[in-house]
């Protein structure tokens, strides 16, 4: 189980193939209360970088990007209940969605915590 | 993802910015600062939910020294009457030490401001929005006779305490505020500072706005906030806070190309003035009054929880656009989103059922009446009869 992250502030964590995917702790802090997330529907399928998610606090609407390409398998639906987990623990139960991997190589060019740590100390 | 600080005009910091006096304030209490028209703001200190929760229960102290704040004097002229020929208010009739909120307007009655006027014992004092100060004062300056003086308050800070326990700690800090209603202001000392006070502010709450010399704005912010009822609050929940109270925010709800009866402030335009006329933009306005607005401003309850924010259209049920979301977002107090926006007049009735368009998505709303959230503020008690 390996867990990657992008210079756009979305985790990924990868294991027999597939994907969750979520915004970091740093991210959630920046928006503030998480009011509303729209998560992609089964079988959508994604480019890296493509739109995947939109998440909006009481201050702004964001979006989220598909950190690598893929086919979603589920979203999370615990969000439309109780979108302030993404708030309470973003890298586990606020996660946005599940996905396989159609390129793996695309994880080379993530963060690993280390290096997203250093990437987030410098902004 | 992205952090767009995409509402209310507020946008990640520019160097450019000016420093408010509370600037370092701000920072050591660990407020986030955003450009807001062309200052740097703090835009929240413990997060904008919380903010909002806590002004709403207890009392928020806001640095509102962005805002323009004006003194218009004259040895000699009959201000009151002259202001008339500016705005389109009943300034003859406003009394000693009484607010009024009134519009600043163009030749084609189009809103260049939204203001408060104040009468005091020898001038009047106007508090503008600080995006457009400056524009509004050259305006204002090319419409008005030589003989008036307009002096531009900028070694003042402002600031609004808001919130149900306003009053309590106002009062402890000057017992004579607790005579002060809604809309009625004066003169004040405190600790040898001079202090002008008004009960008046942009929360739907009871409260007030202070205005006090930059040197001594930090004292009387650190006095106000070291009782317990006050927390420090930021631009983001003033924001939410605002549209709660269905008050429209200047260059977003309201424009140049909007004029008084459009945006549902008809009450700034009294029966008086409606008869007589006599200020800039009085043709279009009356105009507009006698011959009704195309589109108006109404509250708009959204179904669901995300928030439909400026930017949004209204379609009707071919898909055509019919009208446009000005403001909107979450409301803390309520825990649904709200908007407000312009309609075509003939669907601004209360209930009327609303489609709104966002990002190519299709969001049902509802058209509500406003405030959002009932205000709560201090009026002078009902004569007895």
């Amino acid at each position: 189980m390996v867990r990657y992250y992008t210079e756009d502030h979305e985790w990924i964590e990868v294991e027999d193939g597939n994907a969750i995917v979520g915004i970091t702790d740093y991210a959630q802090g920046q928006l503030g209360d998480v009011v509303f997330v729209e998560t992609p529907t089964a079988e959508t399928i994604f480019a890296k970088g493509d739109d995947a998610a939109v998440v909006e606090s009481v201050k702004a609407a964001s979006d989220v990007y598909s950190p690598v390409s893929g086919e979603v398998i589920k979203g999370n639906d615990a969000l439309a209940e109780d979108p302030a987990l993404v708030n309470s623990d973003p890298e586990g139960e606020g996660w946005f969605f599940k996905m396989t991997l159609s390129d793996s190589t695309e994880l080379d060019a993530l963060m690993d915590e280390d290096a997203y740590k250093e990437f987030i100390a410098d902004l | 993802m992205d952090f767009p600080f995409a509402y209310s005009g507020m946008e990640m910091k520019f160097m450019s910015d000016i420093k408010l006096h509370l600037d370092q304030w701000h920072q050591d209490l660990g407020g986030r600062m955003v450009s807001f028209a062309g200052y740097s703001m703090a835009v929240q200190y413990d997060g904008v939910m919380a903010e909002h929760l806590w002004t709403r229960e207890h009392a928020g102290l806001f640095d509102v020294s962005h805002m323009g704040q004006l003194i218009f004097s004259s040895d000699k002229d009959d201000l009151g009457a002259i202001l008339e020929t500016l705005l389109p208010g009943n300034i003859k009739g406003l009394a000693l030490d009484r607010l009024r909120y009134s519009l600043l307007l163009g030749q084609d009655g189009g809103i260049l401001d939204d203001l408060i006027v104040t009468r005091r014992s020898d001038n009047y004092y106007m508090v503008v929005n600080g995006a457009v100060k400056h524009d509004d004062m050259a305006y204002i300056l090319d419409n008005l006779p030589d003989s008036v003086t307009l002096n531009y308050l900028d070694d003042h800070a402002l600031l609004a305490l808001q919130g149900p326990k306003a009053g309590t700690v106002l009062k402890r800090l000057i017992p004579e505020t607790d005579m002060l209603y809604f809309m009625q202001a004066g003169s004040y000392e405190w600790e040898g500072m001079a202090l002008w006070i008004s009960r008046s502010g942009y929360t739907g709450e009871d409260g007030f706005e202070i205005s006090v010399h930059n040197d001594d704005v930090q004292k009387l912010a650190d006095a106000l906030i070291a009782h317990e009822e006050v927390k420090p609050i930021g631009l983001g929940a003033r924001d939410s806070l605002r549209l709660e109270a269905g008050l429209p925010l200047y260059g977003h709800d309201l424009n140049p190309q909007i004029l008084p009866f459009a945006a549902s402030l008809g009450f700034a335009v009294p029966k008086r003035r409606r008869q007589e006329g006599g200020f800039i933009g009085s043709d279009a306005v009356l105009d507009q009054f006698n011959n009704g607005a195309e589109m108006v401003r109404v509250g708009i309850k959204v179904d669901g929880r995300q928030p439909v924010r400026e930017g949004a259209i209204i379609v009707d049920d071919t898909g055509e656009t019919i009208g446009n979301i000005t403001s909107g977002g979450f409301a803390p107090s309520l825990q649904y989103p709200i908007s407000m926006g312009y309609v075509p007049t003939d669907m601004a009735a209360e209930g009327t059922a609303l489609i709104l368009q966002q990002r190519g998505k299709n969001i049902a709303g509802i058209v509500t009446s406003m405030p959002f959230v009932p205000n709560a503020y201090r009026r002078p008690p009902k004569a007895v009869e």
